[in-house]
């Protein structure tokens, strides 16, 4: 079964299966067509398969309980939303084939070496380890009380305070601070704490715009940007396009251009929208950069997002600089400006669900505050990371240790793509290489890309996400995490590549 | 913070809005209560939290529990179960955890009806749980009807970035409150004669702020309307486990079960662990739908509001335990029975009447002959002198949109039997000046 995805549909990293963008490509969906003669649909009420983990266009399974008996009787179904409609419809014709056959036949390297290789997830496993021996050490205390020092859990039941445990926004005001090198200090209480940074950036949007506004966000990006700010808020992302030319950094005459083009088309524009270490490119903005933005924010009166999620994953020599940075000189109206930050990255734990918005708005934490009522942390989950979090000796070590290894596996990834030919970005942090494999495309378009990335998956059996599915104007670059394998199995991965790049340079 | 010579950036409309409903009464009351909060020793004159629906009673069982199996609190030995469940972000939730909460919600009820795990949306409380149904249902301007009094937190999630519009379907006193089949009808063609188009109902059963359980019979007669109109039904089931009393809780599933012949696609249940469990700091809550789009598509939006793959694997194996789970069960009712009974004959004490409750955390009290003036303005004078001369936080009708003023809904699982003495007391104290007061006034 061949089912192509339009691929900004795939979304890795925050949300796991989750799909992502609602945008039309229509070159994607041309391609699609072109491959509907070899394509043939799942039944609609076929079993699903033994994992719980598959994605539903398999269907509920069927049993004799009156729980799943199909309709009878009424000839009208009940009608849901235009919303529901279109992440339903977007999924139905939008599969996540990598993602799936994934989980279909996973990789494992003695139980099932054939198996599929997932390249295609943004998760970080090369340090869990450190944290399960913190937590086997310190774990019965943290988790129950042990500010009593009881096993009290109606301390831990009891409904929280709006936007999180105050003790969780100190110790996470100490995080965010040690993680960007002690360089800028972080005010507890402009902290908002939500059920990872999915939500955090959803919530931080519906209070910055209003529907049919838009927001500018250098490209390529993070394809969840698509659902997370516009499925329920109907705020556009307008892609302000970086390019390879100019190492993907962001022009500030790109950002003017396409400002001035959303105003003639009578879009209003209410914000910047960043990713810093970015995704899926991993560079980092230069100070100087950050600096030209603000005087563009400030003078347009627009607001600016940063998503730094990943700023505690850097392994290159360039040093990362927070857009808090700059302001502590007072410079400018700081009111304009919204960090992004999360656990799920920096510290692999998106299970536990844990973001947070920091804003210099006393209007925006205001109400992103109540809108914490719909995405707030498990209590337990606060409990447990106000002990880690604090353990400041634990996360120093911890971050240069993750650091070392990301580093590693980085240039272990980048010097075994050379040998085949193939080009990585310098990236600087995040969890992937920035591929160039331009020049083993058989057609210099998204075609060509979208046919590549199909024999990476299912000739090479390995899942990687193609740069349509992040806006990326030039077509042929890949993005390749390398977090999820370990060393031992990068021979594997790259043999399993090779083949299919031959492949394609014998047919150009 | 800085602030610029200029206003800054603008908010959205959303953001600006009211609509999060926390200036209501109900939300004040709180702030109230943070301010000088009771404390027997250290702060005795200070105001006692009657306004906030927590389930603290059975606290002891828990804790039992958890020391007794300290494999809940941990990941087991060995890395791999950790990495698994630190990673674990899949919006289906852990099947074990599913599974623990179907047999939960079955062993509430009795084992009468049977909950398939896989139509079980999880999210984070049942305030996402409500507000992602609205999403799914209902677009920009539709309506839901919602019988009053209602829990004033509905207006937040029904309606603050969803753009959906409550229309209230009024009860009275005269039959105790109950929701019947004539208000609705009429609700309904009030709608639709403003050309509003109504995507369901929403129901709270057990009901908050009345503290009842709905009727059977009146289950049919809501199960025939929303079939007849084609609209969607949220049960909202969050006080099921707290039917301490008959008549026995009867919930939609079990009609749905019984009714074989029709199609149950409009039929959705909310629940959640927060007051059943007292546990409402885990943020544990879910859709169980019996549409199969909408399972689908409210879980693909629960990216939103996820479940800390924490504390499912924390509750799965508590959940699951039928033994713990039937004697939590059993002992709680009665807990909640024994504290019902004291505070219902402590307020007849003061000479306050309560709407006769089964269920819940709360009373419904009348005081409608303590008002000054039969108004909202003079229900909210007195709230405000119980408040204030009283110390005592309970919830104004107003606040739940009660149409008639004078009722009152007053907490009593969320303190000690001294606490609630202490406030049963005072409100016969008061009760007594405020009687002396209007003698004076006639006489």
């Amino acid at each position: 079964m061949r089912i192509i995805v339009p691929l900004q549909g795939i979304v890795q990293g925050r949300g796991g299966l989750i799909l992502g963008s609602l945008i039309p490509c229509a070159l994607l969906y041309f391609f699609q067509f072109y491959l509907k003669r070899n394509r043939s649909s799942p039944p609609p009420d076929s079993p699903s398969a033994s994992t719980a983990n598959l994605p539903e266009l398999t269907g509920i399974p069927r049993n004799s309980s009156r729980t799943s008996l199909p309709t009878r009787g009424s000839i009208r179904p009940v009608p849901v939303s235009s919303r529901a409609t279109a992440i339903a419809r977007d999924s139905d014709s939008a599969y996540y084939t990598g993602w799936k056959k994934y989980l279909e036949d996973p990789y494992h390297p003695t139980s099932n070496p054939d198996g599929i290789i997932q390249l295609g997830l943004s998760e970080n496993h090369l340090s869990l380890d450190l944290i399960e021996e913190w937590l086997a050490a310190n774990l019965q205390k943290s988790l129950l009380g042990e500010k009593r020092g009881d096993l009290s859990i109606s301390g831990l039941a009891t409904y929280e305070p709006l936007g999180g445990l105050m003790d969780l926004k100190i110790a996470m005001a100490g995080f965010m601070s040690q993680i960007m090198g002690g360089s800028v200090s972080f005010n507890p209480a402009q902290i908002i704490l939500t059920a990872g940074a999915t939500p955090a950036i959803e919530a931080l949007s519906f209070c910055l715009a209003d529907p049919g506004n838009a927001f500018l966000v250098p490209s390529p990006y993070y394809p969840g940007f698509d659902r997370d700010i516009n499925l329920r808020t109907g705020i556009k992302l307008i892609p302000v396009h970086c390019r390879s030319s100019n190492n993907f950094s962001l022009s500030i005459a790109a950002l003017e251009r396409e400002y001035k083009q959303a105003k003639k088309r009578r879009i209003k524009v209410r914000a910047v929208l960043l990713c810093n270490p970015s995704n899926p490119v991993g560079n980092i903005l230069h100070r100087e950069t950050l600096y030209d933005l603000l005087s563009f924010v400030t003078d347009k009166n627009l607001h600016l997002i940063s998503d730094e999620v990943y700023a505690g994953s850097t392994y290159g020599t360039e040093e990362f600089a927070s857009i808090a940075e700059l302001l502590d000189t007072g410079a400018f109206d700081n009111s304009r400006v919204h960090i992004i930050y999360g656990l799920s990255k920096d510290l692999s734990l998106p299970g536990f669900r844990v973001g947070a918005i920091y804003s210099y708005n006393e209007n925006v934490i205001s109400a992103v505050s109540k809108l914490t009522r719909f995405c707030a942390i498990s209590l337990p989950t606060q409990h447990l990371l106000v002990s880690m979090l604090s353990d400041t000796k634990f996360i120093e070590e911890y971050l240069k240790v993750n650091r070392e290894r990301l580093a590693q596996m980085y240039a272990l990834f980048v010097d075994e793509l050379k040998q085949l030919g193939v080009e990585c970005f310098k990236s600087s942090g995040g969890f992937y290489c920035w591929v160039d494999m331009s020049k083993f495309l058989k057609s210099y378009s998204v075609k060509g890309e979208l046919e590549l990335w199909e024999n990476i998956l299912n000739v090479a059996r390995v899942v990687v996400t193609p740069g349509a599915s992040c806006h990326c104007i030039e077509p042929g670059w890949f993005r390749f995490c390398f977090t999820t394998v370990t060393e031992r199995d990068v021979p594997l991965v790259m043999k399993r590549i090779s083949k299919v790049l031959k492949d394609h340079k014998a047919s150009q | 913070m800085a602030r610029g010579i200029r206003p800054g950036a603008p908010l959205s409309k959303i953001a600006v809005s009211k609509a999060h409903g926390e200036d209501s009464p109900y939300f004040a009351g709180w702030k109230a209560y943070d301010e000088d909060p009771y404390d027997a020793v250290s702060n005795p004159t200070g105001v006692i939290q009657m306004g906030l629906a927590e389930n603290q009673v059975s606290f002891d069982l828990l804790e039992d529990y958890l020391e007794h199996h300290p494999e809940t609190s941990s990941w087991g030995s060995g890395i791999s179960s950790f990495k698994e469940n630190a990673l674990f972000q899949d919006y289906h939730g852990l099947q074990s955890f599913r599974k623990a909460m179907a047999s939960f919600m079955e062993q509430i009820r009795g084992k009468r009806v049977k909950f398939d795990p896989d139509r079980m949306v999880l999210t984070a409380g049942a305030t996402a749980a409500n507000e992602l149904l609205t999403f799914i249902l209902a677009d920009p301007g539709d309506v839901f009807l919602v019988p009053t009094p209602y829990y004033p937190g509905f207006d937040r999630d029904l309606q603050w970035r969803t753009g959906v519009k409550i229309l209230p379907v009024h009860c009275h006193s005269s039959n105790g409150f109950q929701l019947t089949l004539a208000s609705l009808q009429s609700a309904y063609s009030n709608a639709e004669a403003s050309n509003f188009r109504v995507k369901g109902l929403l129901i709270t059963n057990p009901s908050n702020p009345l503290g009842t359980a709905m009727s059977r019979s009146l289950l049919e007669e809501i199960l025939d309307f929303v079939a007849e109109k084609n609209i969607h039904l949220i049960s909202d089931e969050i006080y099921s486990g707290s039917v301490f009393s008959s008549p026995e809780f009867i919930s939609v599933a079990e009609l749905v079960e019984t009714r074989r012949h029709e199609t149950c696609e409009g039929i959705h249940i909310v629940y959640s662990l927060s007051k059943d469990l007292g546990l409402p700091g885990f943020r544990v809550g879910t859709i169980y739908s019996y549409n199969n789009r909408v399972v689908t598509t409210a879980r693909r939006m629960s990216s939103f509001s996820l479940v800390s793959s924490q504390t499912q694997k924390m509750l799965a194996s508590m959940l699951s335990d039928e033994e713990f789970t039937a004697n939590y069960i059993r002992t709680n009712r009665e807990r909640l029975r024994k504290r019902h009974s004291y505070i219902v004959e402590g307020l007849k004490d003061a000479g306050i009447e309560c709407l006769k409750g089964n269920a819940g955390l709360f009373c419904w009290m009348n005081l409608t002959q303590m008002l000054e003036e039969k108004s909202m303005e003079g229900e909210l004078r007195l709230w405000k002198m119980i408040l204030n001369e009283v110390k005592l936080n309970v919830s104004p009708g107003s606040s739940c949109y009660c149409v008639e003023p004078g009722w009152f809904r007053v907490c009593f699982a969320n303190m000690t039997e001294e606490t609630l003495d202490v406030a049963l007391r005072r409100l016969k104290v008061f009760v007594e000046k405020i009687k002396g007061r209007k003698k004076k006034m006639i006489s």
